[in-house]
């Protein structure tokens, strides 16, 4: 197969960007967009020319580091898939690929499709936890739960933390990321000791790093990956409204 | 020859480690601020160990070279954590585990270790419950297991088929409460280049921004490294792009034993390679393994056929297929361990009855499952994997067979640590997959994620203090020292070096060819000609590599060209030294296999005589490493041939 990539270049987060243009040709239909982006890399580096940076590391659809925007969508034009499980089969020979990165404020570019995510870890820090300590814990079993929660909360736990939902939002919102840390511990007993204060602090910390508000567009579902569901900011929203009934 | 200590407490095996905690020495609160520790990578075990001494009150600093550490390597893992809970009644106790994990390690572990590591993984399941880890629950509300091979019972947790994800999420989240309280200090984006040792003790490391390019000292009273395994040597591997030996490497440079190298796991259910541009192997959960049926046509003739897209698997008959694990193993069937599943597909594929385009790979057969069970039950057990399996290589697991072949996965061997996980190097410690220490020559499934978090939450933060408890009167360590400052010298040195080559080919050219040479003569079947080949070919790629490797860009900037460079030099160095050790153990055991060591009908010959060893090995500058032994006793396990026939 046979593409035209027109790729983000950015030198560093302070340089301005541009597209360029580049042309591949034997991509195999098997393999996947990244292993693509290798293969345009070892083409530039034998003109002695910098490769594209972009992030990725296990490259089974987990870790949520890579994170590209292809053709206007976050994770290319597949759903519930991350950039690297995305394969090349998906696309006609001879199109025009644009790869950009993430765009948004609190998502500063580090160099070409690179961006700076520690964003998502700030707002963790601020209580996407239960705060026990290690040690001293009764057994495991002493707290039965209803499977219906452990389920839901599993499903909201599956969060990846890749920023796709950002990407996606007009408003570069995080609410789908929070709502779903917010969700999965509410829903279990363990987490819902905390629950008024940790929605209170990690809903203030969003905002604070500069994530946009959510105007219920229904994108960041659309292009989540694990396929985080919407209703997660239902119950984020309502969590947030009885935080505040004190 | 040096003596090893391995500072196994006295007592019965079963008491050790409540005799070794009585006995210890502990560091009072008002002490614990004024001790600086290390800990390089934040997957399950540098994370939760650096929650817990956080939570102790010590200072910790920690590292990662990703851009968040919820994205080690962890997160991968499909299947489960093993803990002797016994919940299902089925007669499962923490001897029982201590058994399996030494019996599937093919008696080569030590024995004190395994049994701790037995006896502390009922209270990781706590712990991890406690944090609002999600595991599979039943209708009644209590907790989930399930069974994995290797084993009689059914033992393990799980969440979905997400359970590194979810654990390591728990200790992530216990690592983001720390760094929050200010008693752990992150460092994102920040790979070791370097260990210092100030009087024979390690106190620091030297690490490089990747971002900035800036090399940077960090300094402490104890160093501890949580760096994973070392499998990237075969280039192809299960393991994230990129999972490294480095620190492992650099602290062999420097002095620390590194225990049996050639120990690394074959995992037998990935998605077969599909040609020149692949990057990785992904696995499919070994629990797949529960419903799947293994074969390939019996007839040479249709397993040609096949190859060449002229005949379906589907239309092959009943009686034309081999079910040759059902055939060899019949008491255990299609759950034998790791090592002998992969053995097993390898044996078949050259012998010429493999399928696929490339005849390198075996079926994985649903259909009497579906047939059995109905497509909604199997759909519901593995439903996220075989949608997984369809979008890499585009065919529908529920309508045709499988394909599966064995891939590198994960390295037993590693740093060599004692019983308090501490390295020859005092102030020192290997924690997770970096350390050698309680799998032996094959891990069981679900006892990865068992490990990380014992060494982490449980053992290290009690181990490492009767270590710290003779620090309290160091003060804090300078950065200043000259020993910083050499180590940093020869850290950009090496980058210099590597930078100023400007040779003809990519970094990567040069690790799929050792890959290559790993994959061919120092994979699943190894004979004394192909690691001696092996060797030589290593030496000389390692000689062209520092010759002729082109790292573009400049130092000073992100620049993964670099990083790989910096990582591929050292993985030149540990693929020599893999197959020096495995051309030393004259023997096969576990998933070390010795082509000249097996029996009439094929299975691994162990020679408990000559080899009940952990074999350490020593850097030594300009010349081969030195071997050291030592000796492993067993006071408990009766020692037998594997049989799982």
């Amino acid at each position: 197969m046979k593409f035209k990539l027109k790729i983000w270049r950015q030198e560093n987060a302070q340089a301005k960007g541009k597209f360029v243009t580049y042309e591949l040709d034997n991509v195999s239909d098997d393999c996947s967009f990244l292993e693509m982006l290798d293969q345009l890399n070892e083409t530039l580096v034998d003109k002695f020319d910098k490769p594209v940076c972009f992030d990725h590391d296990c490259r089974e659809g987990i870790c949520g580091m890579c994170s590209l925007y292809i053709n206007g969508r976050p994770h290319g034009n597949d759903s519930g898939i991350t950039t690297c499980q995305l394969h090349m089969r998906r696309f006609k020979d001879g199109d025009t690929l644009v790869v950009e990165p993430w765009r948004a404020k609190a998502f500063p570019v580090i160099k070409d499709l690179v961006v700076d995510r520690t964003a998502f870890d700030k707002i963790i820090q601020e209580g996407g936890y239960v705060s026990v300590n290690t040690g001293g814990i009764p057994d495991a079993n002493a707290i039965p739960i209803k499977k219906v929660d452990s389920d839901l909360a599993m499903d909201a736990a599956q969060c990846i933390g890749c920023g796709a939902c950002v990407a996606a939002c007009k408003n570069a919102s995080a609410m789908l990321f929070v709502s779903a840390k917010v969700s999965h511990l509410a829903l279990l007993p363990q987490g819902s000791l905390e629950a008024k204060e940790r929605v209170d602090n990690m809903v203030s910390k969003m905002d604070e790093l500069g994530f946009g508000y959510c105007s219920n567009t229904g994108a960041c579902e659309a292009e989540c990956p694990k396929e985080i569901k919407i209703s997660n900011i239902a119950r984020l929203n309502r969590e947030f409204f009885v935080s505040k009934l004190g | 020859m040096a003596q090893i200590e391995s500072k196994i407490p006295k007592g019965p095996v079963a008491e050790k480690w409540t005799l070794y905690k009585d006995g210890q020495n502990l560091v009072n609160p008002a002490n614990k601020r004024k001790l600086d520790v290390i800990v390089v990578g934040t997957g399950l075990a540098g994370a939760s160990a650096a929650a817990s001494l956080g939570e102790m009150g010590f200072n910790v600093k920690i590292y990662c070279y990703q851009d968040s550490p919820r994205r080690a390597h962890s997160i991968a893992a499909q299947g489960g954590i093993n803990a002797a809970k016994n919940y299902p009644n089925d007669g499962d106790s923490v001897h029982r585990l201590f058994y399996d994990t030494i019996k599937g390690g093919d008696y080569r572990a030590r024995e004190a270790n395994v049994h701790r590591l037995a006896e502390v993984s009922n209270s990781i399941i706590d712990q991890c419950v406690a944090q609002g880890v999600p595991f599979a629950r039943e209708y009644g509300g209590l907790l989930d297991n399930r069974s994995f091979g290797g084993a009689q019972v059914s033992r393990t947790f799980y969440a979905r088929g997400q359970t590194g994800q979810q654990l390591l999420l728990g200790a992530y989240s216990a690592l983001s409460r720390q760094i929050k309280k200010g008693t752990v200090e992150m460092f994102n984006r920040t790979e070791m280049l370097d260990l210092v040792i100030v009087d024979g003790k390690a106190r620091g490391i030297i690490t490089r921004d990747l971002v900035t390019g800036k090399i940077e000292r960090h300094a402490a009273h104890a160093v501890v490294i949580a760096t994973g395994g070392y499998g990237n040597v075969f280039f192809l591997s299960t393991n994230a792009m990129g999972s490294n030996g480095s620190a492992a490497i650099q602290v062999y440079r420097k002095g620390a034993y590194f225990a049996n190298p050639c120990f690394t796991q074959i995992h037998p259910t990935c998605i077969p390679v599909h040609g020149e541009s692949q990057s990785k192997l992904t696995l499919m959960s070994e629990s797949l393994r529960n419903d799947g049926r293994i074969w390939v046509p019996k007839k040479k003739e249709d397993a040609e056929q096949i190859r060449k897209g002229l005949l379906k698997p589907t239309a092959i008959k009943e009686e034309d297929r081999d079910y040759y694990l059902e055939r060899r193993y019949p008491a255990f069937g299609n759950l034998v361990p790791r090592d002998v599943a992969s053995r097993a597909a390898k044996e078949r594929c050259d012998a010429g009855f493999g399928v696929g385009a490339t005849g390198l790979a075996v079926y994985l057969d649903f259909a009497t499952s579906i047939q059995r069970l109905g497509k909604k039950v199997i759909e519901e057990r593995y439903g996220n994997l075989f949608q997984m399996y369809e979008k890499i290589v585009d065919e529908n697991p529920y309508e045709t067979p499988m394909m599966i072949y064995p891939a590198i996965h994960y390295t037993m061997g590693g740093i060599w640590v004692d019983y308090e996980l501490m390295t020859n190097i005092p102030g020192l410690y290997a924690i997770g997959e970096c350390n050698f220490s309680d799998h032996g020559a094959n891990r069981l499934g679900a006892s990865a994620l068992m490990q990380g978090l014992a060494d982490g939450y449980f053992v290290l933060p009690y181990t490492i203090q009767n270590y710290l408890a003779n620090e309290i009167r160091t003060p804090r360590i300078q950065k200043s020292m000259q020993e910083f400052e050499s180590a940093e010298k020869s850290v950009k040195e090496r980058i210099d070096k590597l930078m100023s080559i400007k040779g003809k080919h990519s970094v990567d050219f040069y690790h799929k060819k050792l890959g290559k040479i790993m994959w061919d003569k120092v994979g699943m079947g190894r004979t004394k000609e192909s690691l001696t080949t092996a060797i030589a070919e290593i030496k000389a790629l390692s000689v062209e590599f520092w010759k002729d490797v082109r790292v573009t860009g400049t130092k000073d900037e992100l620049n993964p060209e670099l990083e790989k460079a910096l990582r591929v030099a050292d993985f030149l160095e540990l693929g020599e030294l893999m197959a020096m050790d495995a051309l030393n153990r004259e023997e096969s055991c576990g998933g070390h296999f010795r082509e000249e060591h097996q029996t009439e009908d094929g299975e691994a010959k162990r020679n408990d005589i000559d080899f009940m060893y952990a074999a350490l090995w020593q850097y030594k500058e300009g010349k081969a490493a030195e071997l050291f032994k030592e000796p492993l006793v067993y006071e408990v396990v009766e020692v037998k041939q594997r049989n799982y026939k």
